[in-house]
């Protein structure tokens, strides 16, 4: 290790400390009841007779500045550069399942471009009976849809493979968001092209890709082009985000977000996989033996305690706590959640917010008594095939460490009596 | 500390009649429209009453074609439709040899992927790592580990130079691809690509891959009823994240209102630069001037875009490209140990010297100026970001 690394430590441990000693005081000023009033109930404060800011302050609300910590962030050392690369909702500090676009993950192979919809074409061509030119308008008059879907990068957790390596929900399971989107299904459009042309649909594709320099081009089968793509315009009710492909994105429930292609510019239809790189130099799964599973589309089903966790500690000491996480499965709706505080000795059902959602995302809450002793908090997702959330031992038993993509494993946070928490691995 | 386990460069079709697809999607449509538009009260012969007729008609069976959009032009076609495929579907006629390779290579891609395509910094390898993909770190490179020599030339001519896409010509790209393929001792350096050898070429990992096989390998395993009680004798911690120690500072932290109040700011800040914009680059071209510092920390955010390639500040090295402490003032490829263009370098023999005109010369278009420059960022196109970025180097530059 670094002389530079050791002083990083260091500063982090040092800040992990402060966080749990500021929580201290906050536990102890809730606690100082009996040693008098409190002022800010006893006294006027500011706020309670002065003036806010009027209704013309702010036409495009920002966050309030106390929720400044609540940002995307990035992992410098994972890439070569910002362009392309990655950074990380911030799960640990949301609640609910809908993701804010403005700290939703960002993923560019060729940076975050800007395309306005008057400039903006999409083409359909290949095996289809009439090539097709759309405008961004022409978009808005096919009969449109609204559905929640989450969006996980294939790479997520893919870091964590070879042992526990990053402190933090954020940055172990991060590269997801889920949102609400409005658009047009991609069957309604490849229908206004027409199919006849290409015959037996069973073994035809569809390419897309992106207006953007890498194009990141993806290949994807019939059968789940024209049942539940999605080309969204809006997402959350207001235009994609630009990082997010304004003015167009493709929506690809359930499957590896790389194929949910930005500033999408293209649809082909074709008789093969057209392999392109995003296909087959990445997004393609090494196993032990140096073979590798290509296509490997589907997210399987997944979960993560959001809190608490590294970034978001215990800070109120022994007594009633909340403990809470996402559930989510490419294959369809959560159907339960596990959870556990002793590493995955005894587990007991969580409580569902709401019934599952298909291929979106579920918050789950267990409610419990601490006891002010250390936990290895774990939690375990089940879904509607009745597939339930591996181990990292079990998936490494099928896969090696060198899978990169796909690390579906159930996570622990090592949670001490002082209320920090920690990203461990467990036997 | 194992920086192994870092991920290098983020890196069954059944039948599906129209029929099966169209019913399944209205059975799963949140908001099924216009399948169940108000049946308003109005003459049932109406020109309205028949087109919400129809297009019932049409969701519940196969929706018919709305006559939206036009009819795609050969020429655009051709201008979107690069794509190449494992056949050869898509590949243009063409050809170029591993000695044009060697090259252009140097030229438009070794500034990241190294003279031998050996990778610099984290930046990918493109050669190398022969039988190395069942050991603990993988080296995945075209040679050892891309199953078609088409996925190379299609990313190639469609998506590469890094910031400087589709600059490449069909013979350009012949002449590439033949060097990395040299560079993997897949070819010898006589050869020419074409065409019409294209398919003969062999890559060496053509049969490593599987169709994802869970549903047969995993799906089964982990579908079995889980154990809630009493599920294994003892719990150890295997493995601390805190050992290893490589998560990101939480630099919001210490002052937790500063990255809010920064973003919260951007917006007011690019109103202002759009205000002052005329006056600044007078400003900037007044070399002795005192920094104006509000310009120095729009140029910190514009600055990111560089950083990829240059350090500049306390320890700053050649990165990608030069470091640039003290590039307000000096000659052109005035950096010792950094390899500029030939271009570069004649321009800084001449006597050309970095200053707010040259800068802006160059950043605005930097291919235009230096003709043949290492560096593949497009520019900059606002002329407000070139002061600020100016004004930010000139701050390094006392």
């Amino acid at each position: 290790m670094t002389a530079d690394n050791e002083k990083k430590g260091a500063s982090r441990r040092a800040f992990l400390k402060g966080a749990v000693a500021a929580g201290g005081a906050v536990a102890g000023a809730g606690m100082a009841r009996a040693a008098g009033p409190d002022p800010l109930i006893t006294e006027v404060q500011e706020w309670a007779s002065g003036l806010g800011e009027g209704v013309d302050a702010t036409p495009y609300g920002m966050p309030i500045r106390f929720e400044g910590d609540v940002i995307r962030r990035n992992v410098e050392w994972l890439t070569a550069d910002t362009i392309s690369s990655i950074n990380f909702t911030p799960i640990h500090a949301l609640d609910g399942t809908i993701t804010p676009q403005g700290c939703a993950f960002e993923r560019h192979h060729s940076g975050a471009i800007e395309l306005k919809k008057d400039d903006y074409r999409l083409m359909i061509n290949g095996l289809v009976d009439k090539p097709l030119v759309f405008t961004y308008e022409d978009l808005e008059r096919f009969p449109r849809e609204n559905h929640v879907y989450f969006c996980e990068c294939a790479a997520n957790t893919g870091m964590e493979w070879a042992g526990a390596q990053l402190n933090g929900a954020q940055f172990t399971h991060g590269m997801i968001h889920n949102m609400e989107y409005s658009g047009v299904s991609l069957r309604t459009l490849l229908t206004e092209a027409g199919l006849e042309a290409a015959g037996d649909l069973s073994d035809k594709w569809v390419y897309v890709e992106g207006a953007d320099a890498s194009s990141n081009g993806r290949s994807i089968p019939m059968d789940k082009a024209l049942d539940d793509v999605l080309i969204a315009f809006k997402a959350n009710g207001e235009a994609l985000r630009k990082e997010h492909g304004y003015p167009v994105r493709l929506v690809v429930p359930g499957w590896e977000g790389n194929m949910w292609i930005k500033w999408l510019r293209r649809i082909e239809v074709t008789n093969q996989a057209v392999e392109s790189r995003e296909e087959t130099s990445k997004y393609t799964d090494t196993l032990a033996d140096g073979t590798s599973r290509k296509w490997t589309w589907v997210m399987d089903a997944k979960s993560v305690v959001t809190s608490p966790s590294p970034q978001s500690p215990i800070k109120h000491g022994p007594g009633p706590l909340v403990i809470t996480g996402l559930a989510w499965s490419g294959h369809g709706a959560i159907t339960r959640v596990d959870v556990s505080t002793d590493g995955g000795k005894n587990w007991q059902q969580a409580r569902l917010a709401a019934e599952g959602q298909s291929k979106a995302l579920s918050r789950f809450y267990l409610e419990i008594e601490w006891d002010g002793k250390e936990m290895l908090l774990q939690s375990r997702a089940h879904d509607e095939t009745g597939y339930v959330q591996p181990t990292k031992n079990a998936l490494r038993d099928v896969r090696g460490e060198n899978s990169i993509y796909h690390n579906n494993c159930i996570q622990t946070w090592w949670v001490k009596e002082n209320g920090e928490a920690e990203n461990v691995e467990v036997s | 500390m194992s920086k192994s386990l870092k991920l290098y460069g983020l890196s069954g079709v059944g039948a599906a009649a129209l029929l099966t697809a169209a019913y399944n999607f209205a059975d799963r449509n949140v908001a099924p429209m216009p399948t169940e538009m108000p049946i308003v009260s109005a003459d049932a012969g109406s020109p309205d009453m028949m087109f919400i007729a129809a297009a019932r008609a049409d969701e519940a069976a196969e929706a018919k074609r709305l006559g939206i959009g036009r009819e795609a032009l050969p020429e655009e076609v051709a201008a979107w439709d690069l794509d190449v495929s494992p056949d050869g579907t898509g590949l243009p006629e063409g050809s170029g040899s591993v000695m044009d390779g060697e090259m252009l290579f140097v030229d438009n891609c070794a500034i990241c992927h190294g003279d031998f395509a050996e990778g610099v910094d984290n930046w990918p390898k493109l050669a190398g790592g022969d039988d190395t993909l069942a050991d603990k770190d993988p080296v995945k490179t075209v040679g050892s580990y891309w199953p078609y020599l088409s996925t190379a030339w299609d990313y190639v001519h469609r998506s590469m130079p890094f910031g400087a896409a589709q600059t490449m010509s069909v013979d350009d790209t012949y002449a590439i691809v033949a060097y990395i393929l040299y560079s993997n001792y897949l070819v010898d350096e006589d050869f020419v690509l074409t065409n019409e050898n294209f398919l003969e070429v062999e890559m060496p990992n053509a049969d490593g891959f599987i169709v994802d096989d869970r549903a047969e390998t995993e799906y089964p395993r982990f579908s079995e009823e889980a154990c809630m009680e009493n599920c294994k004798d003892s719990v150890e911690i295997t493995m601390r994240a805190a050992v290893l120690d490589v998560t990101p500072e939480e630099e919001g932290k210490a002052e937790p209102e500063e990255a809010m109040e920064e973003a919260n700011a951007d917006t007011a800040a690019d109103e202002e630069t759009e205000q002052t914009a005329e006056a600044e680059p007078e400003e900037a071209a007044a070399e002795e001037a005192a920094l104006d510092m509000a310009l120095v920390e729009d140029g910190e955010k514009v600055f990111r875009q560089c950083k990829a390639c240059h350090q500049v500040g306390d320890g700053a090295k050649n990165r990608v490209g030069p470091q640039l402490n003290d590039v307000i003032g000096r000659h052109m490829a005035a950096v010792g140990d950094f390899r500029y263009s030939k271009t570069l370098q004649s321009m800084g023999e001449e006597g050309l010297v970095w200053n707010a005109e040259t800068m802006a010369e160059f950043l605005s278009d930097p291919r235009g100026y230096v003709k043949g420059t290492k560096m593949s960022f497009n520019g900059l196109r606002k002329d407000e970001d070139i002061a600020a970025v100016t004004e930010y180097l000139k701050s390094f530059s006392q």
